[in-house]
Order: structure tokens, then sequence, then C-alpha cells
């Protein structure tokens, strides 16, 4: 066994209103930039619908994720390394600008330099980003917003099913159907991107698996992009090189939950460390579809089993980590209770952001026939009936396994139902208990971490600071000569730790020294006399 | 001036490769890339980028192959002088038509599409116009003097000045004789060395032929020390409650 942590997060989508706040402050912190303007780290489409960039989970046209092949191999849906060597001076799988949208900013001056007594309200007129000219919005990163697109026949998961069910889709979808789906980077434990990866740039960092892209060693053979099957990878067409979400290491590092959670307005993103077996990854990858939910769930380790404890203070993880990890709220809501669920298990990736799935879009349903949706009888049975709305987030969130959907929405109703009960007269409503296999006690903690969780509750992130404290005793147990002021140790490390929440080190920073050294105004190291490009 | 251009020039050129990559590679690791733009033009990319591509590989060996190959070898494992030129016309022919196409579309994709206009550089459009006036040279060199003129033996001058570059011996007298297009195709060339390491060809070094060996997930660890810890809003609303008890 080899124990590894992960950072990892949890989105309760009833929670989701849509808002964008996430999206927008991820941008303005990240990708506020040339070259990155179509992208968003963190994105929120509306479900159903076809997403952003369009299609993204049609893996027939994308090869995006892993499949098993012919002998139960895991192989990348985009072939082996020998035929991705082959197509590399031009990716046939690769999604164009236009498959994004293509990127627009307004002439605002004329609003502001608009002369005083004009009797027309000056108006300003959409550019292309990427060609300066003007230009007709047609498409964005959310443009099918709130179901504004009318495009959710187009929804892969739907396009999926059979044509009489789909029409009936599209019904019940007017009707009642629909929720918001806030996407990140999954940080995946079989990341195809990495995988993909042919210059080995791309990494998931052993300490807390973020994966990341090593920018000064990507060297633009763009075989990631294609190979996410979540489209998280992006290019900075400026740059030449690919980005993607870094999970807000820097904050991360110290504590801090990343901007998208910490700004979310529905407080509905939960963050927290996994214990996993990097062993055992391969194996839950490579099973039947039918088995992935399961064998995901069972890559990661009880934090209370005392095995596991050792395993991990053995691997040289501080009590911290530990502690850190028995409070995690992640764990709670993916292996105790049960409730939240991977998106798109089939692309057989592993991903780290799960999702508790929304239930309003079916009380809304309960309530539309006309039954009562503070009655647990009443919902259970509305789930029972409304096949189609399961079986849709059973395509997303379960690789179609709808008992399993509808297990996690029967399990939220409960709990609404035991709550109210509890609540208004005091009564423990045990069937509803025994009918979910849930105690309580646990129910009641369920609540509170759905509904009233405070920040410290939500975000329980171990510093990394500890692990190299940790790290740092081990060596000096092993060296009893080294003193604290030993290379890279803490008698040293005072002011660099500072440093090291800026991308850059203070004394790389060379203000007023334009050279062939300098920093570029992103504050990357940069040529001057500049090969690269030629346009401010 | 003989030595000059065939002894000084050539040397002054590689150092200028060698020491351009190397300074490149030290200073400018962010902007070792292919500088991919297929996610603003795919359609004519997909035929020009694998058109070019295949092409140049086949260019470029069939350079190695006569320039660094003497004709004394050939001969002397049983190659005769028909078979060799019957090769090398084929596969020169073969794999200059892919270039010149491939380079064509690429060239044509730079002016068609806008996007791809608007980021292309200056070192894009040198680049451009160095590898087009190359293969215009080598073109009509081949085709005008040896298919179509009174043929010249280049294996047994330029390669062999050529050669002895490399050898730290070579002799101008060898290139003074030949042809103007395959003199200026040889200078070229080395002036075309001396821009690589500024231009995006760099990519060329990179090739990610260890792809084919490593596992599939990297993990890699943190560089540097980690930040200090911040404290949590609850932290901080404690402290502001219990100013005392920071005050220590
Ligand atoms: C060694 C193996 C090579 C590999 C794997 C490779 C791969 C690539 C890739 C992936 C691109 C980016 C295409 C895109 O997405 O826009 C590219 C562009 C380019 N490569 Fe290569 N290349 C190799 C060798 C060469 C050689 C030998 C030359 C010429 C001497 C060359 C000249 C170019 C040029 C000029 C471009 C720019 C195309 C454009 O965007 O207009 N490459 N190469
Ligand atoms: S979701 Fe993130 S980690 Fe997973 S394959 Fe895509 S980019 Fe890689
Ligand atoms: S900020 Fe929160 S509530 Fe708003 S769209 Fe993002 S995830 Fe949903």
């Amino acid at each position: 066994m080899r124990i590894r942590a992960q950072v990892a997060m949890v989105m309760n989508l009833d929670k989701c209103i849509g808002c964008h706040t996430c999206s927008v402050t991820c941008k303005q912190t990240w990708t506020n930039r040339e070259g990155t303007e179509y992208v968003w780290f963190n994105n929120v489409e509306t479900k159903p619908g076809i997403g952003y960039p369009k299609h993204y989970e049609d893996q027939e046209r994308w090869k995006g994720g892993w499949k098993l092949d012919g002998k139960g191999r895991l192989v990348l849906r985009s072939g082996g390394r020998v035929k991705r060597l082959s197509r590399i001076f031009a990716n046939p799988d690769l999604p164009t600008i236009d498959d994004y949208y293509e990127p627009a900013t307004f002439d605002k001056d004329i609003l502001v330099n608009a002369p005083a007594g004009l009797t027309d309200t000056p108006v300003k007129k959409p550019y292309s980003a990427l060609t300066g000219e003007p230009m007709k919005i047609e498409w964005g990163a959310n443009w099918e917003d709130s179901l504004g697109g009318n495009t959710f026949a187009e929804d892969p998961n739907i396009a999926r099913m059979p044509a009489e069910a789909a029409a009936k889709v599209k019904f019940e979808f007017e009707k009642t159907f629909m929720f918001h789906l806030p996407r990140i980077c999954e940080h995946c434990l079989n990341p195809a991107c990495v995988s993909a990866c042919p210059s080995g740039a791309m990494y998931k960092r052993e300490e807390d698996g973020i994966v990341l892209v090593d920018q000064d060693r990507c060297r633009g053979w763009r075989m990631c992009v294609s190979a996410c099957p979540y489209k998280k990878v992006y290019v900075n067409h400026a740059t030449g090189k690919a980005e993607k979400c870094t999970l807000c290491f820097p904050r991360i590092e110290a504590g801090q939950p990343t901007i998208c959670s910490e700004t979310c307005v529905g407080r509905l993103r939960y963050l927290g460390i996994l214990w996993y077996d990097e062993d055992a990854v391969l194996a839950a990858a490579s099973v039947p579809e039918s088995e992935l939910l399961d064998a995901q769930r069972a890559v990661f380790l009880d934090p209370f089993d005392e095995s596991v404890q050792r395993a991990a203070r053995d691997a040289g993880h501080p009590d911290e980590w530990i502690e850190a990890a028995q409070a995690s709220p992640v764990w709670k809501l993916i292996s105790e209770y049960r409730i939240a669920l991977p998106l798109h298990p089939e692309y057989r990736t592993l991903p780290m952001v799960w999702y508790v799935p929304p239930l309003s879009p079916v009380l809304d349903a309960v309530g539309a026939a006309g039954r009562d949706d503070s009655d647990a009888d009443d919902v259970f049975h509305t789930i029972q009936d409304l096949r189609i709305p399961v079986e849709y987030l059973a395509s997303l969130f379960t690789a179609g396994d709808a008992e399993a959907a509808g297990g996690v929405l029967m399990k939220l109703a409960a709990m609404r139902s035991y709550m109210r009960a509890r609540t208004l007269d005091g009564t423990v409503a045990q069937e509803l208990l025994d009918g979910i296999g849930m105690t309580g006690a646990q129910v009641e903690a369920m609540y509170r971490l759905l509904a009233i969780a405070k920040y410290d509750e939500r975000y329980v992130i171990p510093a990394a600071h500890a692990k190299d404290a940790a790290a740092l005793e081990a060596q000096a147990a092993a060296q009893p000569d080294c003193s604290l002021d030993c290379e890279g140790g803490p008698g040293m490390g005072g002011e660099a730790a500072v440093e090291r929440f800026h991308l850059v080190d203070a004394e790389e920073v060379r203000p007023g020294r334009p050279g062939l050294f300098s920093r570029r105004g992103d504050g990357r190291r940069g040529l001057t006399i500049n090969p690269m490009r030629g346009r401010s | 001036m003989s030595t000059l251009l065939w002894i000084a020039l050539p040397y002054a050129c590689l150092a200028v490769f060698v020491a351009g990559h190397v300074w490149r590679w030290r200073h400018d690791q962010f902007g070792w890339t292919t500088h991919t733009s297929q996610l603003l033009e795919s359609r004519l990319l997909r035929l020009g980028s694998p058109l070019f591509h295949l092409g140049a590989f086949g260019v470029i060996g069939g350079h190695a192959m006569g320039l660094l190959i003497p004709a004394t070898l050939t001969e002397a494992i049983g190659i005769s002088e028909h078979t060799y030129h019957v090769v090398s016309v084929t596969g020169g022919t073969i794999t200059g038509v892919m270039l010149v196409a491939g380079l064509a579309l690429l060239i044509a994709r730079r002016f068609v599409s806008g996007r791809i206009r608007r980021v292309t550089t200056t070192m894009d459009k040198v680049l451009y116009a160095a590898l087009t006036a190359m293969v215009v040279l080598g073109m009509s060199g081949t085709v005008v003097i040896n298919l179509f003129g009174e043929g010249y033996d280049y294996r047994e001058t330029i390669a062999v000045w050529f050669r002895g570059v490399f050898w730290f011996q070579p002799d101008p007298a060898l290139m003074t004789g030949a042809p103007l297009v395959f003199q200026l195709h040889a200078l070229g060339g080395f002036l075309f060395l001396a821009l690589w390491p500024f231009t995006r060809l760099v990519h060329v070094w990179s090739a990610p032929l260890a792809y084919l060996w490593r596992p599939y997930v990297v993990y890699r660890g943190r560089r540097g020390p980690a930040p200090a810890a911040q404290p949590t809003p609850a932290a901080v609303r404690e402290a502001g409650l219990h100013p005392a008890s920071t005050r220590r």
C-alpha cells in the first residue's frame, strides 16, 4: 500500500443558484490575461445543456478519458503512446476556439467620451478579442444559462437515450427540471491529461494530489487538452502552453479554501482531504462500468481505521493531517453518508470533485404532480415514478445506475422529512431512518453539514507547512548533527516561506532593469528580445 | 573573401547555433514551445502541418544522406551511381513536394485566417521567409541544374567541404567552383542554423520520445518551503473578541 493524501471537493448542487460568482472571482484571479480570454477554470453550466466547451461530454467525438480495450485493459480513448505521437503534428481531437466561444471586448470609451446632450444613447459594440474586428456575439461560456439556449436536446447525456425517452425528457425538462453544474478541474487520481502529456510537464503533486502544468516544461504539444474528458486543460494562445485550474494551490498550502469556494454565494462547496491507496487506483479505474461507482468509493481509506493512521504516520504524514482527514467534510459526504457522487465516473479518471445531486427538481415535480413535497412517502414514490430526472442524474453521476442515484435522492428526502418532524414536534421518524440505514445522530450531523455548517466545518485544509516540519524532523532524526539551520531547514526558512506565497521570489524581480533576464509583466521569466510575440 | 565565406561564416553560424541554444535553454524555458496555434485554426493545419513535418524529416534525412555519407562509401558497399541517383531523386521529389505543399499551406494559413494573422510574430515572418528562401534555392538548384541542366556532382565538392567543416579542415577551393544557386543554398543553410535557436524551431530538440517509456501518471513533489498557515476567519474573529490573548 502506498498511502497518499488528496485535497478533494464536494459541491451540494441543491444550493447552487447559478450566480457565477465563483467563475468571475476565479477568472479575476487566474485568467484575466491575454491568451486566456476564453478560459474559465471554473465555469457554471445549466443542465440539461451542451456545456462548455460545446458537447464536451461527447467522448465519441473528443476521445477524452480512458476506456477498456477488447481485452479489458485500461487505455486512453485517444489511443496508445505511439498513435498519440504519430498525430502530434496536428491533433485530430483538439477543440478549436469556436467550440468554446469567440471572446469579445467592448469599445467602452464610446460611453466614457460621449459628449453631453446627445439625443441617442451611445451604444458600445463588441469586438473580437482575437482579431480586433467587430463581431456578433453568438455563444459564450454560459450561453444556455437557465435553459436559455434551448439546446438541451443536444445534451450528450440525452442524445444517448432512445428517441422516445428523449422526447419525454424534453417535455419533462420544459416543465420542471433544470439545475446548475459548477465545474472545475477534477484533480483526478488517474488523470488522463497527465497521462497524455508527451513532455511530462504535467504532474500530480505528491503532497496533496493537485494536478498542475509545469509552465517551464510544457512544450505546447496540446495532447492534454483533448485527453481530458472534462475539457479542463486549456491552450493559452498567447504563450502556446497549456494551463489549467490550480486548485488555488498557494491558498491550499496556507490552509485556505480555493477562491471559488471562498466566494461561493450558496456556500455549497466543501474542501477536505482524503487518504487513498495509490496502488489501488489502476484496478479501480479498470472495473466494468456497473462497478465503477463502488470501486471509486473503495479507493478511499478510512481515516478512523488505526492501520490507516499508522500507515499515514509511517509515510511521514504529520498528526495534523491525520486529524484533518478525520474532520474532512468531503470524507463524510462521500464515504460516511454516501450522498456525494463523482461526475461521470465512466471516464475512469477517478475525479476528485464530487457532487451531492440536486433534489429540488424532483421536489418541484412532486409539487407539480399535486403531491405533498414534504411527505417522504410521496417524494419516494415520485422519485420512483419520475424515471427521467433520476435517469438523467444517473447518466451524469453514476455511470447510468439509476438505483444508486435514486438512493441518494431518497436519503436527501428522508433527511428533510426527518428534520421537519424533529423540529416541529420533536418526534423521531424511526421508519425513515430504517429506510435509509442511517442513525438519527448521523442524519442530524448530515443536515448540519449540508444546511448550516460554518466556514471551519466546510473547509478543513491542513496547511502544507506541517508536512515540511514533519519531513524536517525526520531528516533531523536521521542526521543528528544537522541543526535547524541546515539547508532548507526552518532556521533559514522564515522569510522564504513568506515569499513563496508569491509566484516570484522577491529578489528575482528587478524592477527598472529591463534586460535579457528580467521578468515579464506576469512575473514570468522571459526574453526581452522577444522571439515570441510582436504585438503588445 | 573565399576564406571568409567558406570558413569563417560557417563557424560563426555554428557558434551562434550552439551558444544561442545554450542561452535560450537557460534563460527562456517558458518560451521553449511549438507555440501551437491549432486552437485558432485547425482545418488548414490538419493538412499542412503533417505534410510539412513529414516532408521536412524526409528532406533533412536526404541532406544527411547526401552530405554526410561519402560517395566512396556508397560505392564500396556496392550501391551504383545509378541506383543512388534513382533513390535520391524519387525520395527527394516525394518529400520535397510534401514539404513545399505543407509549407505553402502553413504560410497561406497565416494570411487567410485573421486570427492567425494577428498572432503571427516578426520572428514567425522571418522564419517563414528563411524557410521559403532555402526551399526555393534548393529546389531550383536541383531542378534547373541536375534535372534539366548539365548536372553537377555535389557529392564530390559541396559534401566534401561540408564534412570538412566538422573535421576542422574545410577547403574553400571546393566551393568556389560550385554553381551560384548551390553556393547560396549552402551559405543560406548555415545562416538558417544561426537563426534556429531564436525561433520556435527549438521545439525540434524537445521531440518527446521519452514519452514512449515513462509511466503514464507523473508524480512530483512541491518545490521550496510552504507558505505560513493563514488564520481562519474564526481565529481572526476570536482574536478580535479577545485581543488580550493575542497581545502577548
Ligand atoms: C522533432 C519532431 C517534431 C515535432 C514533434 C514537431 C511538432 C510540432 C508541433 C506540435 C507544432 C505545432 C502545430 C500547431 O499546433 O500549431 C509544430 C509547429 C511547427 N514546426 Fe514542428 N515538430 C518537429 C520537427 C520540426 C522540424 C524538423 C521543423 C523544420 C525544420 C519544424 C518546423 C515547424 C514549424 C515551422 C512550425 C510552425 C507551424 C505553424 O504554426 O505555422 N518542426 N511542430
Ligand atoms: S479533470 Fe483535471 S486532472 Fe482530470 S483529466 Fe481533466 S485536467 Fe486532468
Ligand atoms: S458561486 Fe456558488 S452559488 Fe454561485 S454559481 Fe458558483 S457554485 Fe453556484
